[in-house]
């Protein structure tokens, strides 16, 4: 028999408020698994050996004193590879050349991988992988993607001529959906301008880094014909597609398992040769392999992020009145399309319309191969680089008219009743209030004050400036027309025969808390202890159906699913409540770990009480099958487009050039929140992600496609010491288009948190005539400013 | 191939070491202790920080053999008959840690930094875990979890 819980007479609402996470005793006691605690008996290691060349053509590979080495099981070539694992697939809609998981002919940046080690021991297949000699016929590297699209130095991809990926696709004002392009509009709002700001500008490319590098188990079993697969990743259901459909396996017949996972940031969504690799192998060879990678090895084999030059002409009246933009994009995306690459500029395009009435706009698109890391999602993703490309432009022009930047962006904002707002660039913006968050911020910040310090400071010469940042962004993407994954998230709710509830979500965190935010929302719509609900995720074979984790779409889409299937199963208890009860079912309350009558709730029955009826239901209610298990799947009829505004003070060291950040507030408008502790937390991690890009990341390739920033003795990640405290506030709009109104918050700090410590920079220096300054805010670049010579 | 002796969280285990197996290898592999976790190749992570004889390391910069005869404390000897440590608990009321892969290390860096500096300024707490890397966070929940801490202790 269940037992009733011993309960508090009264439980507290637990959604809004800052609940501990549920997550973190396994994670502080040294007690979760991620991939690289998995242990399997047989288990064999896989190492790569990977091209040190950025082009070149294969000569030759010999194996010989790999194979001899004890403790070798096998070496494979991309050509024997190829024998049995195909191309690799992407999954965007967009032109794509073969890409081979291991090289067959020809490598196209350093990191390519060209052979694979498979050993007993990993210390093993490392020596046996040193011992493979490869040769190759170096060919030219193309680096700068702008000489790239001119076919200089050469072609990368033969079928791809001057390496355009993606050739100018337009959007915006006058582009109709077909790419018929009428460009009168455009031209007349610029012929009405009297002042335009042109400026080339460069979103740098970056590294995630994410602090567990990616690693996979792979455990074909060949007597029963299935595949598990463990992987770090942040979205085991689409992994668990491509590793079958690569494999020649159904669905039915792969498990992926998303165990714990140390963080994603974008770069965990794409399904990558290893992963293929690996299940390839343990299927031909019907053993378990593990590849882990070492962080080296990251900053070659995980895709980078950003990498879009930005030619901007941002046309106005003399009053600050914008009457046009022009945003010509040009993505650097590396050697190889991957499974989102081709889809993430787009959505620097479809965000160019920012927070402002922009009567007319006109964005292209050329993306570019070169001899580098392929780029793909990376925290942000394309939104990032809009809101910096617009924001710096409002800016100088700020500085061009004379005009304080907050009061600029105020004249220009899209109002409240404007929502929903199309956009010039085809978005249709859910909801918003750009200038109570801009109020906000500035009383926050105390602007004026801000001003005054930073005037006395430069008086006393020292070089302070402020700067300010307007974002908006596009979260929870759906409907699936939007998303080649599918737009929508599934749960499944199931409340046990002894009064607990399990839930599984599509969703797939990694640091994002769901188990505790899920565990809230379910605790208040039964009117139970969180204690009493447990949520499942990452795993195919116990979540049945779901998307995964990316986009900031967790709660809005993930959330709004789990929410409904609770709905459903509520529903199905209040019959069961109803029928024991004698009792209307809308006469049903759930509360306090009861479910009563409504106005007599000392009459009512324990919720274990209700939910052991509804497993051996004595008499059937008529109509009713027994049991309390519902899923749903939430697919949102539109995005959401959480917004916000950022203010930072940075002082400038005048003998080193070095920037330092003095302060920071964010305002963040993330519409309803379920629980603000990790709400801060996800804002917090987001600034800082976005104040690395701005002041100290960025990677650095040589001339010759060598990566100069191949480990993290080169590439700078923050530490504790690069930040001051942040200042987060908050408004709050709910989005429409999920029962929620939550709109998500994961990527947000990342947006403005760059433009506008580059705002402050520019300020800071603006004695030295300076109006731009391009990513990352080197000391040597502002050094030259200050004394003289041009960075 | 040497044999080691090292006294972890209390236990004393003998074992046998090539000598190039790295500490944080020996640990993970031969020990299963994955609580403590590898994640650069530089030494400059954190993450696979541990106590050695009382004070933090960087266990992916120490031979197993080097570490022979000594004690080491890794976070799953932190905690104590089932108590968290102060960090600990620090760490889960102030939120943190997110992905938790730089947690284990960040807490026994930590450890040591409070060992030397029981009431830490904010500056001296940053400076004291500036040598690991947290990629979740901004840091600045961390902080706090540190100085929750600090408080109670």
């Amino acid at each position: 028999m269940p037992t009733a819980p011993v309960l508090p007479q009264v439980l507290p609402k637990l959604v809004g408020q800052r609940v501990k996470r549920r997550e973190d005793p396994r994670l502080i006691q040294g007690r979760a698994t991620y991939v690289d605690d998995l242990k399997i008996t047989g288990m064999q290691h896989i190492v790569f050996k990977r091209s040190d060349v950025a082009h070149g053509r294969i000569r030759s590979i010999d194996t010989s004193a790999a194979q001899a080495m004890e403790g070798v099981e096998a070496v494979f070539t991309g050509a024997q590879i190829a024998e049995f694992l195909g191309p690799m697939p992407i999954g965007t809609p967009f032109p794509s050349p073969p890409h081979h998981p291991v090289a067959v002919d020809v490598v196209r940046y350093v990191g390519d991988p060209v052979a694979v080690v498979v050993a007993s021991d990993r210390y093993v297949a490392k020596d046996a992988a040193d011992a493979i000699v490869v040769e190759y016929d170096v060919l030219p590297a193309v680096v700068d993607p702008e000489l790239a699209m001119k076919g200089q130095p050469g072609v990368i991809h033969k079928d791809f001529p001057n390496n355009l990926a993606v050739a100018l696709v337009p959007s915006g004002t006058g582009v109709d959906a077909a790419g018929n392009v009428d460009d009168s509009a455009i031209d007349k709002a610029f012929r009405s301008a009297e002042v335009v700001i042109s400026q080339r500008m460069v979103n740098q490319r970056l590294a995630p880094n994410a602090m567990e590098p990616r690693g996979v188990v792979a455990h074909y079993e060949p007597g029963k014909g299935s595949m598990t697969i463990w992987s770090s990743t942040q979205n085991p259901h689409i992994l668990r597609t491509f590793i079958a459909a690569m494999n020649g396996m159904g669905q039915d017949q792969v498990r992926a398992i998303a165990p714990e996972v140390g963080g994603g940031f974008g770069c965990k969504i794409n399904i990558y040769a290893e992963e293929y690799v690996a299940s390839a192998i343990s299927k031909r060879l019907g053993i378990p392999m593990k590849w882990i990678e070492d962080r080296s090895e990251a900053f070659v084999a995980t895709t980078h992020g950003r990498d879009i030059i930005g030619y901007v002409d941002l046309a106005a009246k003399r009053d600050g009145t914008v009457v046009g933009l022009k945003l010509r994009l040009i993505a650097d995306i590396g050697a190889y399309n991957m499974l989102l690459t081709a889809a993430i500029p787009t959505l620097t395009m479809m965000m160019a319309n920012a927070t402002y009435n922009i009567p007319a706009i006109r964005t292209t698109l050329t993306e570019v191969f070169t001899n580098k890391t392929p780029t793909d999602a990376y925290r942000g993703a394309g939104r990032p680089e809009a809101t910096y490309f617009v924001e710096r432009a409002m800016d100088m022009l700020a500085h061009e008219l004379h005009m304080d930047p907050a009061e600029l962006r105020r004249k220009n904002f899209i109002q409240p009743n404007q929502f929903p707002f199309t956009t010039q660039v085809g978005a249709v913006y859910d909801s918003g209030d750009y200038e109570k968050a801009l109020d906000k911020a500035l009383k926050a910040a105390d602007w004026k004050g801000l001003k005054e310090e930073r005037d006395r400071a430069q008086a006393q010469g020292r070089l302070v400036g402020i700067g300010l940042a307007m974002y908006v962004e596009v979260c929870g993407i759906g409907p699936s027309s939007s998303l080649p994954t599918g737009g929508w998230e599934h749960a499944q709710v199931t409340i046990e025969r002894d009064g607990r509830i399990s839930a599984t979500t599509g969703a797939s965190p990694h640091g994002q808390g769901n188990e505790t935010t899920f565990g809230q929302m379910l605790a208040d719509q039964f009117g139970v202890p969180i204690e009493h609900v447990t949520i499942l995720h990452g795993d195919t074979g116990i979540v049945k159906q779901g998307i995964g984790t990316f986009g900031s779409r967790s709660q809005a889409v993930g959330g709004a699913a789990l929410h409904m299937a609770g709905g459903k199963v509520k529903s199905k208890m209040a019959r069961f409540a109803a029928a024991l009860l004698e009792a209307g079912e809308e006469d049903i309350v759930f509360e306090n770990g009861r479910i009563g009558v409504k106005g007599a709730p000392a009459s009512g029955k324990t919720f274990a009480e209700v939910a052991g009826f509804a497993y051996i239901p004595v008499p059937l209610p008529e109509g009713l099958e027994p049991g309390l298990s519902e899923e749903a799947f939430f697919e949102p009829s539109n995005n959401t487009y959480p917004f916000g505004c950022h203010i930072s003070m940075v002082e400038v060291d005048r003998e080193t050039g070095e920037p330092k950040l003095l302060k920071l507030v964010a305002v963040d408008d993330a519409g309803n929140l379920i629980n603000p502790l990790i709400v801060e937390g996800q804002i917090h991690g987001g600034l800082a992600q976005g104040i690395g890009q701005a002041m100290i990341e960025e990677v650095v390739y040589s001339e010759d496609g060598q990566l100069m920033t191949g480990s993290l003795m080169d590439y700078a990640l923050p530490r504790a010491t690069d930040f001051p405290r942040f200042e987060l506030h908050s408004t709050v709009t709910p989005t429409p288009v999920n029962p929620l109104g939550a709109k998500g918050v994961g990527e947000a700090g990342t947006l403005g948190s760059t433009p506008c410590i580059v705002a402050a920079v520019v300020d800071a220096l603006s004695g030295f005539g300076v109006k731009h300054i391009d990513l990352m805010l080197r000391p040597e670049k502002l050094w030259r400013i200050i004394h003289g010579g041009r960075a | 191939m040497p044999q080691v002796s090292i006294t972890v969280n209390g236990k004393t285990r003998k074992a046998q070491a090539e000598p190039r197996t790295l500490l944080v290898h020996f640990l993970r592999e031969q020990l299963n202790l994955t609580g403590t976790h590898v994640g650069c190749d530089t030494s400059q992570c954190g993450a696979c920080t541990v106590l050695v004889d009382g004070r933090s390391a960087k266990s992916c910069t120490i031979f197993a053999v080097q570490a022979d005869g000594s004690e080491i404390v890794t976070i799953e000897g932190l905690a104590k008959n089932g108590d968290l440590h102060a960090l600990q608990q620090g760490f889960w009321e102030e939120h943190g840690l997110q992905c938790g892969f730089c947690t284990p290390g960040m807490i026994m860096s930590a450890v040591d930094l409070l060992h030397d500096t029981p009431n830490p300024s904010e500056d001296q707490i940053r400076a004291g875990i500036a040598g690991n890397f947290c990629r979740c966070t901004g840091y600045q929940h961390i902080v706090n979890a540190i100085q929750h801490a600090a408080k109670k202790g």
